[in-house]
C-alpha cells in the first residue's frame, strides 16, 4: 500500500514527507507503549499512535519505520515533526480512532506482518 | 570497515581511532527527556556510514536506546562509550545513580521503578533491561546502591 492511501482511507492530514507519499509499505503496527514497538516491531513500516513526543520519532528511527501516523485528532508539537522531517519519516494525522484506524488500513490490505517472539 | 571513517564522517564524537577499534563516547543529559535517545541515532549513523548490516545496526541502537533511557528516566544521566570492532561492537553506559538493588527483579519482563509521569510517555513497562539483553549477545551489570550502575553489552557482528 502507498502511503498516500493511508493517508486517504484515513483523511488524514499529511504533515512532513509529501514528497515522499509514493513509497511503498506492507505492514503496520499500533501501538501507545514505545517499550513494546522496540521490543516486537521485526520489519513493521508504519507506527500509528497516540502518543505525541520525541520518543515517538526516535523509536521510529530505530526500527527503521518509515511513517508515523498520530490518530485520535492528536496534533504532534512542532519539534516533533521537526525531527520527523530530518529522519526522512512521512508523519500523517488522522481524526480517527486507534481502533478504527487500524481496522480501515487492515480491512484494505495493510497486514500486521511478522512480529519478534520472546 | 572502511579505513576513511573519520574524515568520511567528520564526526567529533570519535575520541579515539585505534588499530583495531573506533571509539564513540557521549553525555547522556539527565535532566531532559526529549533529548533522550539523541546518542542512539547518532551511533546509529555512524554504523550505517561504516557499512554495518541492517540488524546488527538495530541491535545495537535499540538496546543503546532502551539504556539511554534508563538513564535519564533513573541516573539523571550519565556516560555511554561504544568500541566498534570488525567483530563486535561493545557498548558501555555507566551512570551515577542510585544503583539496582536487586538486579534479577530488575530483568523481570514487566517489573518497574519509573514514576508516572514515565508511563505516560510511552515507557517505564518493565521491557528497557529485557529488551536489552535480547538484542545483545552479551549484557553485565555492575551496580552499586548509592554509587551507580554499568551496563557492558555486547553485539557480535
Amino acid at each position: 500500500m502507498k502511503i498516500s492511501e493511508i493517508a486517504k482511507l484515513l483523511n488524514a492530514e499529511v504533515l512532513c514527507g509529501e514528497e515522499e507519499l509514493d513509497r511503498e509499505v506492507k505492514s503496520a503496527c499500533g501501538c501507545d507503549m514505545m517499550s513494546d514497538v522496540l521490543a516486537f516491531v521485526k520489519e513493521q513500516a508504519v507506527l500509528i499512535t497516540g502518543l505525541c513526543n520525541p520518543q515517538v520519532v526516535r523509536t521510529a528511527q530505530m526500527m527503521d519505520m518509515g511513517c508515523i501516523v498520530f490518530v485520535r485528532g492528536k496534533m504532534p508539537p512542532p519539534e516533533v515533526v521537526s525531527l520527523a522531517e530530518k529522519a526522512d519519516i512521512v508523519v500523517l494525522a488522522s481524526k480517527e480512532r486507534m481502533y478504527v484506524a487500524c481496522g480501515v488500513l487492515y480491512q484494505n490490505g495493510l497486514s500486521g506482518g511478522s512480529v519478534l517472539h520472546g | 570497515m572502511p579505513a576513511a571513517f573519520c574524515t568520511k564522517t567528520d564526526c567529533p564524537e570519535v575520541v579515539c581511532s585505534m588499530a583495531d577499534f573506533v571509539r564513540l563516547e557521549y553525555d547522556i543529559d539527565g535532566e531532559n527527556f526529549t533529548s533522550a535517545g539523541e546518542a542512539s541515532v547518532k551511533v546509529k549513523r555512524s554504523l550505517r556510514q561504516m557499512g554495518f548490516d541492517p540488524e546488527t545496526i538495530r541491535k545495537v541502537s535499540v538496546s543503546m536506546y532502551e539504556g539511554e533511557i534508563n538513564m535519564v528516566i533513573h541516573a539523571d544521566g550519565g556516560k555511554a562509550t561504544v568500541d566498534i570492532y570488525d567483530d563486535r561492537i561493545v557498548i558501555v553506559l555507566a551512570d551515577r545513580g542510585p544503583g539496582i538493588p536487586d538486579i534479577d527483579l530488575a530483568m523481570q519482563a514487566g517489573y518497574s521503578t519509573a514514576p508516572d509521569n514515565i508511563r505516560s510517555l510511552g515507557f517505564g513497562a518493565g521491557m528497557g533491561l529485557p529488551n536489552m539483553a535480547k538484542y545483545t549477545d552479551e549484557m553485565k551489570i555492575e551496580s552499586e546502591v548509592g554509587v551507580g550502575t554499568t551496563v557492558t553489552m555486547v553485539v557480535k557482528v
